[in-house]
């Protein structure tokens, strides 16, 4: 098999078969070979992926200092003596800090450690004056725990675990900017001493594709959990992308590098494809992987060396003498897991149990608290049918949402409001069908108003989509008599379809009741039309 | 474990302190005489006893989550040798 082909497509493999649900067929010669993506990949390269995600707190001030953490200050306006590293100055270490990491710890059932310590990790760079950052080594706040994702294999939904070394607590460097200051660097500290959870997991993930599922599924749970706004544009949720490959049933791990800062789902995903390539080109032509960190160019799609990489020595990390150990007391564990809200993983089993929802259904509705909190809100009105309610807010709403760029937290149109046209749909006033014209008047309607539906008073207009119903007439005609008047013009008009009929063609059938449809303007009840028409036929 | 000159220079570099051959060889008679004393320490059964990381049998003391600290840039950056547009200015640095 020619060389210059296998490396390229191997790193494609696993998000494959998503797509490629048959085999793929490659000409070759006067036959076509067929190759199931699945058996290349066994017989070839298997992909290891663990990733170091940082997660910035959401705190008021830093992790070691009472400065401000607002993003968007003038350079240095944020940062204070303890963050300029000041003679004389001291740490002392922030409470909601240690509660965030306490949340995720939990969220995640991992073990808290008490004591837990912090060190110091020495280096030299300038947007680090202390010349060291503080962080944690051994004992980290959060030891263990696992985040279960949901991955599509051969086109089934699946639940796999990937399990979590630890969580650490530690603090941001500041930044560096080398555009051209006379041939200097400038630096701006205000980053500096902002605090990051490190969430290291462990290499479980086969594809880039499963990284990306893992790194969605964390960055939706700090969300849920509030420890992280999850603002990946400025910078609060990056992700270092530790990636090996090794011939299939291997059980040893090949040699990794680190690819740092990826401050996108879709860098990750290319990233970690084009890192694997490069890694297989270079096995495959006899060489040998040297341990890197890497650095991702999205304009060139490639990833190129940064530094060797400096093994955990070159560090000197001891305990830092500046910071006693850190007591977590059992009641403060306690408190802070009272103040949890329902996990999405236990709202996602919920929805399946009590609405009898998919677990597609159930995991698109779990994705955040806005749109679970949504669709709450929704099935709490309508509670007869979560199926009914789970397509509309997964479908249309989610649909208008995208195509104005909005989430579901500045959704114009209220749950009450959905649910009310919903109603009408199950108590047969209008159809499916009408119901989709309603639909796009009542969110012209409330987009016009400008507000959304928590800062809406929602009272008003309850009753949107009846006052729509209502004034352009689109109730169903459920009268019985007049479908029948209707349906008895219809068969005077079509003689030629009633004969068809009676001579056995089922497809005439079907003629009719869309002329009786027509003539009724849609309005009409498809099931109500099939059974006076079968009625008035046999007559 | 015994210390070769070789680890004094690596540690004195990454430190980024700079040692003649004379400095770095009265710091490698210095350091073995510290790591001596280590050995000796190490001889000792200590697999019953919790590690310390802190001299003080006293616990972290926390901050409530509060801004406490206003902007000082000015005063803070009047001493500083080189500053423009509220940045630092350090000598170029390469990776």
């Amino acid at each position: 098999m020619s060389r210059g082909w296998i490396p390229a497509f191997a790193g494609m493999t696993f998000t494959l078969p998503a797509r490629q649900a048959g085999p793929i067929v490659l000409p070759s010669g006067a036959s076509a070979i067929k190759i199931y993506p699945e058996k290349v990949l066994a017989m070839q390269w298997e992909i290891v992926i663990g990733l170091e995600v940082h997660a910035q707190l959401s705190t008021q001030s830093k992790i070691f200092s009472g400065a401000s953490t607002a993003f968007g200050a003038a350079p240095n306006a944020e940062a204070c003596g303890v963050d300029l590293a000041l003679p004389g100055v001291l740490p002392v270490l922030n409470r909601g800090a240690v509660d965030r990491a306490i949340k995720l710890g939990l969220a995640v059932g991992g073990k808290i450690n008490s004591p837990s310590i912090f060190a110091r990790k020495n280096y030299f760079y300038p947007d680090l004056p202390k010349g060291y950052q503080i962080s944690q080594y051994e004992l980290p706040v959060v030891e263990g725990g696992s985040v279960r994702i949901q991955v599509r294999q051969d086109g089934e939904e699946r639940e796999k675990m990937i399990r979590l070394v630890r969580a650490h607590l530690e603090e941001d460097a500041g930044k560096s900017l080398h555009e051209d200051f006379h041939g200097m660097t400038g630096i701006d500290l205000n980053r500096a001493g902002t605090p990051l959870l490190e969430i290291v997991s462990e290499p479980d993930m086969r594809s880039s594709a499963e990284a990306v599922v893992y790194a969605k599924t964390l960055h939706s749970l700090v969300r849920w959990i509030g420890i992280c706004d999850g603002n990946m544009q400025e910078g609060s949720f990056r992700c270092d992308a530790n990636v090996s490959v090794r011939h299939q049933g291997a059980d040893r791990l090949g040699t990794r590098c680190e690819i740092k800062n990826l401050n996108s789902f879709r860098f990750l995903e290319k990233a970690i494809d084009y890192e694997a390539r490069r890694q297989i080109e270079i096995l495959e032509d006899g060489g040998t992987i040297q341990q890197q960190t890497r650095l991702y160019d999205p304009d060139k799609d490639e990833t190129r060396a940064m530094r060797s990489k400096e093994d955990a020595q070159d560090y000197r990390y001891f305990p830092d003498p500046d910071l006693l150990p850190l007591e977590i007391s059992g009641s403060w564990i306690a408190e802070v897991k009272s103040g949890l809200p329902e996990l999405p993983q236990q709202m996602r089993t919920r929805f399946e149990r009590d609405y009898g929802l998919s677990a597609y259904d159930a995991s698109t509705l779990t994705a955040d608290r806005d749109i679970a909190g949504y669709y709450e809100a929704v099935v709490d009105k309508l509670p007869s049918d979560p199926k009914l309610c789970a397509n509309w807010v997964m479908g249309d709403i989610s649909g208008y949402l995208n195509d104005q760029g909005k989430f579901f937290d500045n959704c114009p149109l209220s749950p009450s409001q959905l649910a009310q046209l919903l109603t009408r749909i199950k108590d047969g006033t209008i159809s499916g069908k009408i119901a989709k014209e309603v639909f796009r008047q009542m969110w012209t309607k409330v987009r016009e108003q400008s507000a959304t539906w928590k800062s809406r008073n929602s009272e008003l207009e309850e009753n949107l989509a009846d006052q729509i119903i209502e004034a352009q007439g689109l109730k169903q005609i459920s009268d019985s008599g007049a479908l029948e008047k209707l349906v008895g013009e219809v068969i005077a008009a079509n003689s030629k379809s009633v004969e068809e009929y009676k001579a056995g063609k089922e497809k005439a059938f079907n003629a009719l009741v869309g002329q009786v449809m027509k003539a009724a303007k849609g309005k009409a009840n498809p099931a109500q039309v099939n059974e006076i028409l079968k009625k008035k036929l046999a007559d | 474990m015994s210390l070769s000159l070789d680890d004094v220079k690596r540690v004195a570099n990454l430190a980024r302190i700079e040692v003649s051959e004379q400095e770095a060889n009265t710091a490698l008679a210095q350091l073995s005489g510290i790591f001596s004393l280590i050995q000796q320490m190490q001889a000792v059964d200590t697999s019953t006893i919790q590690p310390m990381s802190h001299a003080q049998d006293v616990m972290q003391r926390l901050r409530p989550d509060v801004v406490t600290e206003i902007d000082q840039r000015e005063l803070f950056q009047s001493v500083a040798p080189q500053v423009e547009a509220g940045l630092y200015l350090v000598p170029k640095v390469i990776e």
